[in-house]
């Protein structure tokens, strides 16, 4: 037999990975529409649990949205590598030629995509119902792009750390959560400053900074932990 | 060629080791089943050949250098098949082969019509595998087996929810192998009908308080 050649071919790996975690978000469709709904039906029961009251919802707006995005994206953590670790494709990824940091990356932004970015797109909708001044609006949306980014690659690490766990999410919830208090203050802090007509650069920047600070962590630290995960 | 070679090999749970050490060599092709009562750490075993699982005492040799699991060398000559074959059961059979070999081998989108025409499911390349019969899971997970290049199959039970048919296949299909120059390690409770069979034995140490 001819032993195998030692062309392996990268970005074929990359393409097959990618496209494999795209077709399997879409098909769970379902998935995608959890956190989205959630989000939906929290802030349209807001003013009738609260107040109705314009000036009180301006003034939670920006906080609100923010607590909620980050419960909406804790929800869908427990799936991102729940799937795979159960029916064995990530006993395929470990021990294929492909580094599994690679791997871990590919899964967090198909994840970001199905929730982060339905979430910043949505957001403006949800500005409105809150009374949030449309000139905020903008600003929203850039904070969550950034900010729901962190959220899926820093909870990725809680979610490799918790795969082998029957009932890992209340684990993976007291993990998370702390690493996402930044997130939380920089973000609703970004969209205050912006609702004020005050300057917001400072906190955007930080969101900035904390996302790239997760990329270049979170993958590495979720890869060892998925490793140390498939090990029983 | 020696591929394998183990020596004072045992794995360990809990600290404890689950089979006497072993000493044993793989060469090139050679067949060998791992036998051992239920519980003996047959399925361990394999794994911690793949890398899957570190806990164990003794040495691991791959091609007489002690093995690195991580090895990009040593993953491009390991074919893998567990309990849980990694077959997406949203995913179509066409779509599970083809992000096999994109993954393990890097390879583009190929025939994988014909593999799976090969582990008897021509016409189902493009049914969702959760609406395949557990039979047919396996052999989606088969067809990989059939297009592999790779030099080490390591099958823990292969012959799982296979028909006799499809046990006789690949049978034939794991003499082809070691007559080219393979290897293959598996366990199975079924009889092998292949000649030359090896046979490791593992022993399980019998624990003293229980």
């Amino acid at each position: 037999m001819n032993p195998a050649t030692l062309d392996y071919n990268l970005s074929n790996a990359l393409r097959a990975s990618v496209a494999r975690e795209l077709r399997i978000s879409t098909r769970q469709l379902s998935e995608l529409f959890n956190p989205l709904l959630f989000f939906l039906v929290v802030v349209v029961f807001i003013p009738l649990g609260i107040s109705s009251d314009p000036a009180l919802l301006t003034k939670l707006a920006p906080g609100m949205i923010w607590v909620i995005a980050l419960l909406a994206t804790l929800l869908s953590l427990e799936g991102l590598f729940k799937g795979d670790f159960e029916d064995g494709s990530l006993e395929q990824m470990v021990i294929s030629p492909l580094p599994l940091v690679w791997l871990v990356l590919i899964k967090v932004f198909s994840h970001w995509l199905v929730t982060g970015i339905p979430l910043t797109l949505l957001a403006p909708v949800l500005g409105l119902m809150l009374f949030l001044p449309t000139d905020a609006y903008w600003i929203l949306m850039l904070s969550l792009f950034l900010g729901t980014a962190s959220l899926s690659l820093v909870g990725s690490i809680g979610a490799a750390l918790t795969v082998s766990l029957r009932r890992g999410g209340l684990v993976l919830s007291l993990i998370v959560m702390p690493l996402y208090v930044p997130i939380l203050i920089f973000g609703a802090d970004t969209v205050n400053s912006a609702a004020h007509g005050l300057s917001y650069a400072f906190s955007l920047a930080v969101l900035g900074v904390f996302l790239l600070f997760a990329l270049l962590a979170a993958p590495f630290a979720a890869a060892g932990a998925l490793k140390i995960s498939v090990n029983t | 060629m020696t591929l394998l070679k183990l020596s004072q090999f045992s794995c360990l749970r809990d600290g404890e080791p689950l089979f006497e050490p072993m000493d044993y060599t793989l060469s090139q092709g050679d067949l060998v089943q791992v036998v051992g009562p239920n519980g003996a750490g047959k399925t361990t075993f394999l794994r911690s050949l793949c890398g899957l699982y570190s806990e164990f005492e003794g040495s691991i040799f791959w091609k007489g250098a002690p093995l690195n699991p991580s090895d990009f060398e040593f993953l491009q000559h390991l074919f893998y098949l567990g309990h849980q074959t990694g077959v997406k059961k949203t995913l179509t059979a066409r779509e599970n082969v083809d992000w096999y070999f994109g993954l393990q081998d890097g390879a583009s989108p190929q025939s994988s019509e014909e593999l799976l025409a090969r582990v008897g499911l021509s016409g189902y390349e493009d049914v969702p595998c959760q609406q395949l019969s557990a039979g047919q899971m396996r052999r989606v997970a088969l067809a990989r087996l059939f297009g592999s290049q790779r030099q080490l199959w390591v099958l823990d039970e292969p012959f799982t929810a296979i028909d006799v048919l499809g046990v006789a296949q690949l049978e034939g299909l794991i003499q082809r192998h070691c007559e080219t120059g393979g290897s293959v390690l598996l366990t199975t409770h079924q009889a092998i009908t292949l000649p030359g069979v090896k046979s490791w034995k593992l022993r399980p140490c019998i624990r003293e308080e229980m």
